[in-house]
Parts: structure tokens; sequence; C-alpha cells
């Protein structure tokens, strides 16, 4: 989809980002907050497919790392002014990368299910290590973070994020992160390093989920460790599934479909969380491949 | 001499796959490695790849490459062609090629051992833009094959080229085989059941059985061997 004129795509998205946001103020503040939150899990869901589409390692802890960058940040910003903003995100994000390193080392050594739950235990060790720091205001997490993520910083991220993954995954040596799914002896045999593949895609998986944990603290202003618990985590996992692992466009349509959906279902009151599970289980019974693999994505739909 | 194996212990937990077996396959030869179904074959082959923790000592142009990992191992000049063909289905034929060459940097070498690739195996050259998970079995065998040469290896190793393929491609891929040997001077260690077409190919043979190597030969001297007709040859 983005191979050919892919910085042009780029350049088209970030200005198409920020002519939103100039604009913002005369939209609906509630409809302009759920598109930030829409912005915010593209990038987690196409971070999240790096590792767990086309690196084929299943990790159940996303929602951890996107901890790291937001308490990380908000506590920056809380600290030192609105100013170190972009530079919050930053160090969010290289914060998360770290943790990834952490985790991916010792625990990239299992496979399949064994690495879910290896994943998942560092999940919530990161988020009890947040409840029980009084440096980040344990249990009742940080208040009062500026509200300074604006429509460009989500949505512009994201095409950041999208342009980075996808170009990663067709460079020449991205394709190892394939090779490393499809056959990792095969893999092995070329000469590919397979656990230096594995550790990459959770470190640059780590570092985007980790800036956009930094976006959603200064968008939603509160920061609790009790949201990063491992069901933040299986939904991310949701939108990979949904989308079609290893097919950012379907991952990025998934994200945006699931984000909205809970929104349009609010009317139902109490009837939601169930009519939303429902459509899922259903989504998945009729297209176990994803919402949006067919053949005429075939060829792109690596990206 | 090219490739040195003395004393090679292999275990798999508990199990015990090579106890103690020692080899040697000289500069340009086939040397084949024969055996009935778990006496060890392709765990020799994982051992000397790096794939398989070995005890023992594998000499490579008289350098201990006992261990290393199996990307070290490529880089000096051994490539593995695993059993089962195990092409990487999700990408094409020309990506999996240009993964063969994931640690040639040279471009223009990248080109000419394509080119090379593609006149052994023209039926690639016209499905290089097909997906190779939707190969014939023959066809992911060559491409499996073709991969490895992309990494322009001194030393070649094949796990069961015939296994799965149609007779008559069998009879093509074993020709190729020979083709690569005599041409590019690639010394080949082969490991097969079919063991009457990889001692029609082969020099030189060693019959493993449960671990060990309990007869070595002149493939020609293995094919009069009444015991290896007995058993491998289907007593003819």
């Amino acid at each position: 989809m983005i191979r050919h004129g892919s910085r042009r795509w780029l350049i088209a998205a970030l200005v198409a980002a920020f002519a939103v946001s100039w604009f913002s103020t005369r939209f609906n503040q509630y409809y302009l907050g759920i598109a930030i939150d829409v912005g915010i899990n593209i990038i987690l869901a196409v971070s999240l497919n790096l590792i767990n589409g086309h690196t084929g390692q299943f990790s159940l802890g996303h929602a951890g790392f996107m901890a790291v960058g937001g308490f990380t940040a908000a506590k920056l910003t809380l600290l030192y002014g609105e100013s170190l903003y972009p530079f919050s995100l930053i160090v969010g994000g290289i914060m998360a990368a770290l943790a990834g390193l952490l985790v991916g080392i010792p625990s990239l050594r299992c496979k399949g299910d064994y690495l879910a739950i290896v994943t998942l235990g560092f999940g919530e060790i990161i988020r009890v290590i947040f409840q029980n720091s009084q440096f980040f205001g344990a249990a009742t997490g940080l208040t009062g973070i500026a509200k300074l993520t604006t429509f460009f910083w989500a949505w512009g991220i994201a095409a950041v994020t999208i342009y980075v993954i996808a170009g990663l995954v067709n460079s020449t040596y991205g394709r190892g992160f394939l090779c490393v799914h499809d056959d990792e002896v095969a893999a092995s045999a070329m000469g590919i390093n397979p656990l230096r593949y594995k550790v990459t895609a959770f470190v640059i998986g780590a570092f985007f989920a980790g800036i956009a944990g930094a976006l959603y603290a200064h968008h939603k202003r509160v920061l609790q460790p009790d949201g990063f618990n491992f069901i933040k985590s299986i939904d991310i996992v949701v939108m990979v599934i949904l989308g079609g692992m290893g097919r950012t466009a379907g991952v990025v349509v998934a994200a945006i479909i699931l984000t909205l959906l809970p929104e349009v279902l609010r009317s139902f009151a109490s009837y939601r969380m169930i009519i939303y599970s429902l459509l899922i289980i259903g989504l998945m019974m009729g297209r176990p491949q994803g919402l949006f693999v067919w053949p005429i994505f075939k060829k792109n739909a690596k990206n | 001499m090219m490739l040195e194996i003395k004393n090679l212990n292999v275990s798999y937990g508990a199990i015990g796959a090579l106890h103690g077996i020692s080899l040697q396959v000289e500069q340009g030869a086939i040397v084949t490695l024969i055996g009935a179904n778990g006496a060890g074959k392709s765990t020799t082959l994982r051992a000397i790849s790096g794939l398989a923790r070995a005890k023992g000592q594998i000499l490579y142009q008289g350098k201990d490459i006992t261990n290393l990992p199996p990307h070290k191992i490529v880089a000096a000049g051994l490539s593995h062609v695993p059993e089962g063909r195990m092409v990487f289905a999700n990408l094409t034929v020309m990506e999996n090629l240009q993964m063969g060459a994931y640690l040639q940097r040279d471009k223009s070498v990248i080109r000419t051992t394509e080119e090379f690739i593609f006149s052994v195996f023209p039926r690639l050259a016209e499905r290089r833009k097909q997906l190779s998970g939707t190969l014939s079995g023959g066809e992911q065998q060559m491409l499996a094959i073709g991969r490895a040469l992309m990494g322009q290896p001194k030393f070649l190793m094949l796990d069961e080229p015939s296994l799965g393929i149609a007779p008559l491609l069998v009879k093509t891929i074993f020709e190729k085989i020979v083709e690569i040997n005599k041409t590019q001077g690639i010394t080949i260690l082969l490991v097969e059941q079919n063991a009457n077409l990889a001692l029609e190919v082969a020099s030189y043979g060693y019959v493993l059985e449960t671990g060990q190597i309990i007869l070595e030969d002149k493939s020609d001297a293995l094919r009069a061997n009444p015991k290896v007709k007995a058993a491998y040859l289907g007593g003819m």
C-alpha cells in the first residue's frame, strides 16, 4: 500500500493531521477526544503487529510498555513543565524500549503459548511496580497531567509509526522478521540470527507503545496503573488478530473499528460490552484469517 | 580435508541421538550419509550447522566450529538445506532467494549467483514472483537448494532432497545436485533415505544405524555389500 512514494504519503498524512488539528476548536470536543483515542490505538495496534504479526511472537505485554512510556512522560511534564512535552514523548518511548529489551532477552527464548504467558507476567509485574511506587503516585497514579495531546500529535505519530514499521518490514533487513515468522530453523540456516530479530521487534514495538502511552497520559490527564492491566493488552491483541496478523492496512482499520464500536454502542448502556464481545466472536468465526485479508490485499497486505 | 568430525555425540534431553560418530568429507566430493528413519542423519547435519548442541569435535577446513551459533557457521561457508524444504511461504520465490544472500553484501555477486541458479532451475525463473508457499513440493525443494546456494557456500548439506517429491522430479534434482558439485566445485554432504539414488551420485558413503556409523566405504563397494543390499537397497 505504501511501498511507492511512501515518503510523499507520510508528508500528506502529517499535513492532513495538522490541518484537522488547526480547526479542532470548531469540532465537538467529545468526537475529537474519540478521534485522538483512535490515533493512539492505531499506534498501539501497528506496533504490536510488528511483534505478533510480522515476527510471529505472541506477546501479551503491550499494556506494560504503554504504562512505562505513559508514567515516564507524565512525570517529566509534571516535574519540569509543559514545554518538555515533545521530549517527554521520546523519553517515554526510549524507556519503554529499554523495558522491551529487558523483557525480550530472557523471555524470547520461549515460544508460542509459553512466550504469551511470560510476557503476560512481565506486563503485570510492570503494572504492580507502578502500583507500589510512591514516586509514580502508587495506586492512585498521576493526576493533573497537562492536556497536550492534540489531534496532530496522535495522528501524526500514528502516520510515522505506520511509515516506519511498514518501511522496515519491506526492507531487505526487515524481511528477516517475516523469515523468523515463517520458519526459524530455515532462517538460522540462512545466517539470520532469530533471537536478534525477535528482540529487535520487541524493542521497536515497545518504543512505539511507550510513545502511545505518553500521548495517552497527556490526553486523559489521569494515569492509573489499573488502566494498564492485561485486559488492555488483550484489547490490542484483538485489534491485531481482527485486522489480520501481519497486515498493516487491516490492523489500522481494525483499530479504528474497535475504538469506535464501544462508543457507538454506548446507548445500549450495560449491554454494551456484551454486544461488543458478541460482535468480536462473530467476526472471528466469520473471518478467522482477519477482517481485511483477501486476495487483492495479498501482495500489498504485508505492508 | 573439508570437514572432519571426531567422536560426535548429540542428545535430545535424556535420549542420545548420536553416539560418537566420526566422518570425513574431502574437498570437492559428494559424500552421502544413509540410514533408516531415526538413525541420526538429520541430527548430524543439525549439529554441523549449529542447530543442535553437540559434544565432540567438528573441524571445517581445519578450524573448530563445534557449537558456534548457526549464523556464524553460515558465514563460514556451510549451508544447510533443512529437511522438509522449509521455504518462507509468505515470501515470493525471488524474495526467498534474496534472503539466501542475507550475508552477501556485493550486489553483482548476488546477481551472478541468481543467474546461475535460474540456469540450473529454469522453473524458478518462471515463478519468480509467485508466493513460494504455492509451489509444488519439487519446486520448493529447488527453491530451498537455490536459496542455500545464494549464500555462496563452499560446503552444502542436503537433508533428504527426495522426500515427498514426484519420482520424475527426484531424478532431475539429483542431476542438478551433481551439476552444482561439478561446475561450482561445491562440496556436498547428502543425507538420504533413498540409498540407491544417493550412492549413485556420491563417491563415498557412510551407513548410520541408531546413532552409530556401522559401515563406510566407496559408494561402489557399499552398493556391492550384501549387508547394505539387504537392509537399504531393497534386497536386490
